[in-house]
């Protein structure tokens, strides 16, 4: 394998490793439970994201050709990432009762999550 | 190069695998421990992928698509519980 | 006719492709199999793609796409700071509401997710109309200015995509 390949890979893998680590750590420091959601939500996505790259092109070196179907974990990922925090976000303010400290909507219709008026809070 | 690299994360991704144990054992609430777990199948993807370059197979990936599928599905359905009450009308 | 056979382009080309991802091979046998997939499911599951979005400005999202990678990097980058060199209480969090515009449900559920996945906000609930975003801010000194910044970055593009 070329050395710049080489080089290439295992920068990517300890990039991965190193927003994984950062993620993680946001996770069991920071103070309260939303901005505990900022830490696995982003930094853990582009960690995943780089091992995954790494592992392309590794693949692409070692066999030759192409290997696109780590891209689809990093995609799946990258698609459901945000849903899952929004999910948890959601379930946050509704069970801590979070719901007097937020902002107005600055219409009539009230936040979904604290709506009465349609049962499924989605 | 690419062997110490390997060793050097699959250090880095225990940790973070302890940290995110921590936050599970001490919570304080139930949502922080659905983060935590969900955080935890991204840190077992990551080192079924990382395996997966150690050992030079590609036979891993459709591990690591599942554990991303499955535990994406688990998020959800852990969220609509606490939102809900329950998963399934 | 067209409409008949191919109820959902898009769809047909984006399950031909994730097959062919998925076998990790481009041979005649693997693109085959993939189109008569990518043909079948969007006739099967017709009746439950109700409403397809118009695609406005096709070029437009490659721009879009660009700026939002790019934006992730940054903000994973800006995030990794903000965790590793300051205290957690120190950080200015708080939540702000963002009025929309976009009308289309695929464009807020665009928006509400390239959010969550840029620089310090994570979109927590839309209103129950579907006219405001909630979104938390993990380090901002000025919200006005970060509204500003979500509407005129991401909004914008969308609205010319969608709408």
């Amino acid at each position: 394998m070329h050395p710049l390949v080489e080089a290439l890979v295992a920068a990517l893998i300890l990039i991965g490793a190193f927003f994984l680590l950062v993620g993680a750590l946001g996770l069991a420091r920071l103070p309260d439970m939303m901005r505990r959601l900022h830490g696995p939500t982003k930094a853990t996505t582009l960690g995943i994201g780089a091992l995954l790259i790494a592992s392309m092109v590794y693949f692409a070196a070692v066999r030759g050709g192409f290997s696109v179907h780590e891209l689809l974990i990093t995609l799946f990922l990258f698609l459901t990432a945000p849903v899952s925090a929004q999910m948890l976000a959601k379930a946050h303010i509704l069970r801590s009762g979070a719901g007097r400290d937020l902002p107005p909507t600055g219409r009539r219709a009230e936040w979904a999550t604290l709506d009465d008026s349609k049962p499924d809070g989605t | 190069m690419i062997a110490s690299a390997i060793a050097i994360a699959g250090g880095a991704i225990c940790l973070a695998i302890a940290l995110t144990l921590y936050r599970i054992a001490v919570g304080p609430d139930a949502t922080d421990r659905v983060l935590a777990l969900d955080t935890l199948v991204i840190e077992a993807i990551a080192l079924i992928v990382l395996g997966g370059i150690a050992y030079g197979t590609a036979m891993y990936f459709e591990a690591a698509l599942l554990f991303a599928m499955v535990g994406f599905v688990t998020t959800v359905a852990f969220c609509k519980f606490l939102l809900r009450g329950n998963v399934i009308e | 006719m067209r409409a008949h056979l191919l109820p959902h382009p898009l769809l047909t080309v984006l399950v031909t492709l994730v097959f062919v991802f998925l076998m990790n091979e481009v041979t005649p046998g693997v693109v085959v199999l993939g189109l008569i997939l990518g043909l079948a499911i969007p006739l099967l599951t017709a009746p439950f793609w109700p409403g397809r979005p118009r695609l406005k400005a096709p070029l437009t999202i490659v721009e879009y796409a660009l700026v939002v990678l790019w934006d992730i990097v940054v903000s994973n980058i800006e995030v990794a700071k903000l965790i590793l060199f300051r205290r957690g209480e120190s950080l200015r969090t708080r939540y702000v509401s963002v009025p929309l515009d976009l009308e289309t449900p695929e464009a807020i559920a665009m928006l509400a997710g390239t959010i969550t996945m840029t620089p310090g906000t994570v979109s927590a609930d839309l209103s129950a109309d579907g006219k405001a975003l909630l979104v938390h801010c993990l380090d901002t000194g000025d919200p006005k200015a970060t509204v500003a910044a979500i509407k005129a970055r991401y909004e914008r593009r969308l609205k010319r995509i969608f709408e």
